[in-house]
């Protein structure tokens, strides 16, 4: 089973879980900026964020044969920080980055007009660098701000095909659907949708347009989230080929919209010491 | 392919490099290259395009031949189905250090890039130092080998200890930089100048014997190029000599035809002479 996960922030996980996650299949991963679980205070901390997430990050996880793309926002949370939203004027200096594959996460958390404002400035960016958009739905009144982020995707630049939704559930799956984006799916151990409730929206959707992803971070989550997912499909009776078209060709054909995938690993930095570089010394 | 191109992408002049590079790239991406060398050359026609501030623009908005550099992994790569070759990091070093050669990318430049660069964007401003010694004051971007050598991605510190640092490095950072070569697993066949540095260097030995007995006790093996460089540093005939970098080395054994800085075996035309710089021997000021 070949996995691409497609959101994953794996700044906030150790080598041990990029040996285990190669070990269950995943061949590539979409590391998506957002907010560190504390609050940024300036812009430098998100360059050097960015720094982590293009240089950094992308080594670790050649280290373990994984092939690590990014995308680079001001996430909704800080769009609502002064001290933050200036990062938007920097950001193009960024998205013309090699393993940048989209702009994001974008999209609201509560709501408010600075949200409004960065949610439109990103997604014009996104237009303007040939990007895709990787927009969060968010977690509190999560209906009402599906369709009020529908809204802004359709009166901005970027056509809704060249959007992911993403932290979909039960709930909002068909206006996602209906919107012409593509969908996203969180697989959390306790919040968001878990794998019987994933297979359960894909017998009832399709594997047309779905993405699964682990989403995990620095809180309870589980980055083999998607190779559950992949055996909890073959358990109930999808093909092979179904389970590849979730975990694999489905974020293939997102991400590729950017013309920036790589998915061969072959640069991996020569034969390391004792097979591993991440070392700090006389290890 | 006459001559590796990651030996030419370290400071053969750059029309070899270009001549390489062409011959590896298919055609629509060998008409990027000219358009953003092109870009490149006139930009380096106008200072202030090619410098920081230019007027008019915001901070943050990029020269067209910046966002070439930027975007030189995605346009520079192996052809389909052609015949093993440079690698894609191989090919975009190339087309970066080229870009950056003909804009005569000048020390404010090569930091800003380095700044706000990716990993492989670095890695391009370090191979590229030796191609920009006329725009750059010497030594000056030391500070960005020293970032590099900080960091524990062997492609930085790979690409920092080449012709610019065996030239600029003071010989207690130059020790270290071999050190982490060691440390994380980088060949020291990337180390430039390595055996003239090494040559009667007492310090060095004995760094490299505490980190074998180190190894050792903790029952782990040596790397192999920890007891070649060992090798180097005992060879003291020719220390002082004139024809340090052209004379037989006996000390080095059997590695000695394959390594890059084996004498004679590299290219001179691009570099001063290692046999000229000052050799600096282990002093306590040094250490201190």
């Amino acid at each position: 089973m070949r996995i691409f996960d497609p959101h994953i922030h794996m700044t906030s996980r150790t080598t041990d879980d990029y040996e285990a996650m190669y070990a269950a299949g995943v061949r590539a991963v979409v590391e998506p900026s957002f907010w560190l679980g504390q609050p940024r205070t300036s812009p430098a901390s998100f360059f050097d964020y960015f720094d982590t997430l293009l240089g950094w990050e992308p080594f670790r996880a050649s280290q373990y044969g994984i092939a690590h793309h990014c995308t680079l926002a001001l996430n909704p949370k800080e769009a609502n920080d002064p001290r933050c939203t200036p990062v938007l004027d920097a950001l193009p200096r960024y998205l013309v980055k090699d393993s940048v594959v989209a702009v994001g996460e974008i999209g609201y958390d509560s709501m408010t007009p600075a949200e409004d404002t960065a949610l439109a400035a990103q997604l014009q960016l996104a237009a303007d660098h040939g990007l895709p958009a990787l927009v969060h739905t968010p977690h509190r009144d999560k209906l009402a701000g599906l369709h009020r982020t529908v809204a802004v995707i359709r009166e901005s630049d970027l056509p809704p095909e060249r959007v992911l939704l993403d932290h979909l559930n039960e709930t909002t799956v068909k206006a996602a659907t209906d919107s012409g984006c593509w969908l996203g799916f969180s697989v959390y151990p306790d919040t968001k949708m878990d794998e019987d409730r994933m297979v359960a929206v894909i017998k009832d959707h399709g594997t047309e347009k779905v993405l699964v992803n682990s989403a995990a971070d620095w809180g309870k989550s589980d980055p083999l989230k998607t190779r559950k997912v992949g055996d909890a499909l073959l358990a109930a009776g999808f093909t092979e080929d179904d389970v590849d078209q979730v975990l694999w060709r489905n974020p293939v054909a997102f991400y590729g919209l950017s013309g920036r995938l790589r998915l061969d690993v072959t640069d991996a930095p020569e034969p390391l010491h004792e097979g591993n570089s991440i070392l700090r010394g006389g290890e | 392919m006459p001559t590796a191109l990651t030996e030419l992408t370290n400071g053969a002049p750059a029309p070899a490099l270009q001549a390489a590079l062409e011959g590896h790239l298919a055609g629509a991406d060998r008409v990027w290259l000219h358009e953003a060398l092109a870009e490149a050359e006139a930009a380096a026609g106008d200072e202030a395009e090619a410098g920081a501030g230019a007027a008019g623009r915001s901070a943050w908005a990029l020269p067209t031949w910046e966002i070439r550099f930027a975007e030189a992994g995605r346009h520079c790569r192996p052809a389909q189905g052609g015949p093993s070759g440079p690698s894609a990091q191989d090919l975009a070093d190339a087309a970066r250090v080229l870009i950056l050669h003909t804009v005569r990318a000048d020390h404010d430049t090569t930091t800003r890039l380095y700044t706000h660069g990716t990993a492989a964007e670095r890695r391009a401003v370090l191979l590229a130092l030796p191609h920009l010694s006329a725009h750059i004051p010497p030594a000056s971007a030391l500070p960005l080998v020293e970032d590099a050598l900080r960091t524990n991605d062997t492609r930085l510190v790979a690409a920092a200890v080449g012709p610019y640092a065996a030239e600029h490095l003071d010989q207690h950072a130059w020790r270290h930089a071999v050190l982490k070569c060691l440390f994380t697993g980088v060949p020291v066949d990337a180390v430039d100048g390595l055996a003239p540095r090494a040559r009667a260097d007492a310090e060095l030995a004995r760094m490299l014997r505490d980190y074998a007995a180190e190894r050792t006790a903790a029952s782990r093996p040596v790397p192999d190029d920890l007891h070649r460089v060992l090798a180097l540093t005992a060879d003291r005939d020719t220390a002082t000599g004139p024809d340090t970098a052209t004379g037989p080395d006996t000390a080095t054994g059997p590695d000695t035809a394959t390594a890059p800085d084996a004498p004679g075996d590299r290219d001179t035309t691009a570099r001063p002479d290692t046999a000229d710089r000052p050799h600096v021997t282990a002093a306590p000021t040094e250490e201190s």
